[in-house]
């Protein structure tokens, strides 16, 4: 069963030049229970994509077509007060940097607290109670003496875990996050991931991990979307694609990352298109070692190259 | 080998509201001319104060800071500036370390100007020149910041920083800020350059496996202290002291074969206000003993390399 569908998604943000397709029709599905990971570059659209689930792309973007299945519930056609009550609630999110999601001026324990008294009608005792608990379940040392502190006395890591930890009190059925690792040190990474996993093992949460960091991807992920200038280009179980990875761009990406165990390094020529400005054919024209004149003049469809493989890809 | 650079005791203190934090501790390091040392560790641990107090950007608290045998502290200002020309910052956010209101050619010709390197009819081609060398075409010269990409910029900062042909370079963070196909195409183009230049770097990186591609010896450091420093393939084939070692196992390794089943220690990096006594890694080390928190672990040598760790790790032998 899946807790998340999406299909067809198209989101486009208005400029004066026209508009600017950032997700251009993109399905992805997000079984219960599974850690979906999305991974791309800057600007690829994968941030857009999880912005649009929530109906949360700011103007002058908009979702323009698509359904999101939550449930067998469309939320593009959910009213705003209804998705008010799913995030936050059913459907979570951690972003990148905990400093802008958390409010300032109030402490991080109440902040939690809140949530679970705004969503689940907790009284003042019990969400404090369980914020506590929370607290102590995502690692948070002393958690009664932390409840009352105010985001900038806490590290990074700490926030990140407050985040999680807010993202996990009402117990949601998908969990949105978007880098959640990107701006903490490596050994406290590993810590997050490890709880997130411990997340989805305990609470069978649905989790869309999006991240541009294939290490993560790899750890965590049980099925990878790559995206690239708006689109999906490959799809496929973890093990699978890092085993095979067929579209020329999952393959550059990598062989760019620079390896604990030594060895060359091998870029990706030139730089990714402007959305503005995106080749007719296919959009990895002229970074693609293998291009023709067929894939400047075709654009490919997303198509099955192995059993649960899909590739954007004339020749894969 | 030539001693490029070399920091002697050198420590650091900044005053706080709460009190005096010591960002660097008695730190000992010699950078040789023509390699790649790499400084890593995560945040709070120093590497960035050092390689200002390297730069002779910051006044040391204590210790001293030679450049070519020469104590920065004991030049002249005019004598410092010159011998700036010789040592360049790169900096990991060149969107904000240009200035948004000059244009490429300026950006390139003032470091040019201001050391009086260069006849103001001869700017433009000396700027065109530049950019070819980090691999731009000329025709950015009359853009501003905001018109190139991150890795365009990045490498306008590379370009200005060799603009003066220093022979040391100290690159923070240079990558971190770019996507991984260009990330490459920067790592290459470093290693080129110093090829071509015989330039020294110190590579400040929070990235292992940035560190692993490019450093000749890599100096891991812990809250203001050294903990390891020995050569690359020692260190992350055979890591001595414990905290290496835990920097190289939470990296997520991108392969699914190689997952990491067993946790990894808890615990948060001790604020660098109220350090741990003794050892600072101590509170979060597996392998901590009384001995650990009573004394400060002395750098000592050990298989080729230097460990500071009263019980460093075995191997085998």
């Amino acid at each position: 069963m899946d807790t998340l569908t999406i299909t067809g998604l198209h989101t486009q943000f208005q400029t004066p030049k026209g508009p600017l397709p950032a997700v251009d029709g993109v399905d992805l599905r997000i079984p219960q229970g599974t850690i979906v990971g999305l991974v791309g570059e800057s600007g690829c659209g994968k941030s857009v994509t999880a912005l649009s689930i929530l109906g949360l792309v700011p103007p002058p973007g908009a979702v323009v077509a698509g359904t999101i299945d939550f449930w067998g519930q469309d939320l593009r056609r959910c009213p705003e007060q209804e998705l008010r009550r799913l995030r936050g609630n059913r459907i979570s999110m951690i972003f990148q940097d905990p400093m802008t999601s958390l409010n300032p001026v109030v402490p991080v324990g109440e902040q939690v607290a809140e949530g679970l008294r705004l969503h689940l009608g907790c009284n003042r005792q019990a969400a404090k109670a369980r914020t506590l608990d929370c607290f102590q379940q995502v690692g948070i040392p002393d958690p009664a003496g932390r409840y009352r502190a105010y985001p900038r006395e806490l590290s990074g890591g700490l926030r990140q875990r407050v985040m999680i930890a807010m993202a996990m009190a009402c117990r949601p059925e998908l969990l949105l996050a978007d880098e959640p690792t990107t701006a903490l040190d490596v050994t406290i990474q590993a810590q997050i991931l490890q709880l997130m996993a411990q997340l989805r093992r305990e609470q069978g949460t649905a989790i869309l991990l999006i991240t541009h960091n294939m290490g993560v991807v790899a750890q965590l992920c049980d099925y990878v979307y790559v995206m690239y200038a708006g689109e999906i280009v490959e799809e496929a179980e973890t093990f699978a694609l890092f085993r095979h990875p067929r579209h020329p761009y999952t393959q550059g990406l990598l062989q760019a990352i620079p390896s604990l165990e030594g060895g060359t390094l091998t870029p990706i020529p030139g730089a990714v298109p402007e959305l503005g400005a995106l080749p007719p054919g296919c959009r990895f024209c002229g970074r693609c070692a293998r291009e023709t004149e067929a894939c400047r003049a075709i654009h490919p469809a997303l198509e099955e190259a192995a059993p649960g493989h899909r590739v954007r890809c004339l020749y894969a | 080998m030539h001693i490029l650079a070399q920091a002697r005791n050198l420590s650091k203190t900044y005053p706080t509201g709460r009190g005096p934090l010591q960002a660097l501790s008695q730190v000992d390091l010699r950078i040789y001319e023509g390699e790649t040392l790499a400084l890593v560790g995560e945040s709070g641990c120093g590497k960035t104060t050092l390689g200002r107090l390297l730069l002779g950007l910051l006044p040391p608290t204590d210790g001293q800071v030679l450049f070519d045998g020469v104590d920065l502290a004991t030049l002249p200002p005019k004598a410092l500036r010159a011998l700036r020309r010789q040592m360049q910052p790169v900096f990991q956010d060149a969107a904000a370390a240009l200035n948004p209101r000059r244009t490429v050619a300026q950006l390139l010709g003032e470091p040019l100007r201001i050391h009086k390197l260069c006849r103001r009819e001869e700017l433009p081609q000396q700027g065109a020149a530049l950019l070819e060398e980090v691999g731009l075409s000329p025709a950015l010269l009359s853009r501003y910041p905001h018109e190139l990409s991150g890795g365009q910029r990045q490498r306008v900062g590379l370009a200005r920083a060799l603009a003066l042909r220093p022979r040391l370079l100290v690159c923070d963070e240079p990558v971190s800020a770019l996507d991984v196909s260009v990330q490459a195409q920067m790592l290459n183009l470093l290693a080129q350059l110093q090829t071509t230049h015989g330039l020294t770097y110190l590579l400040i990186s929070h990235d292992l496996g940035v560190v692993r591609h490019s450093a000749d010896r890599v100096c891991v450091m812990f809250l203001g202290r050294l903990c390891e420093l020995g050569p690359r393939e020692a260190l992350f084939t055979r890591p001595r002291h414990p905290y290496t070692q835990l920097l190289l196992e939470s990296i997520p390794r991108p392969d699914p074969r190689q997952r990491r089943e067993t946790p990894l220690p808890a615990g948060e990096i001790p604020s660098p206000l109220s350090p741990p006594s003794g050892c600072r890694f101590r509170t979060r080390c597996p392998y901590a003993q009384p001995l650990c928190a009573q004394e400060v672990p002395a750098l000592g040598e050990v298989d080729g390399r230097q460990v500071a760790c009263h019980f460093p790790l075995g191997h085998g032998d």
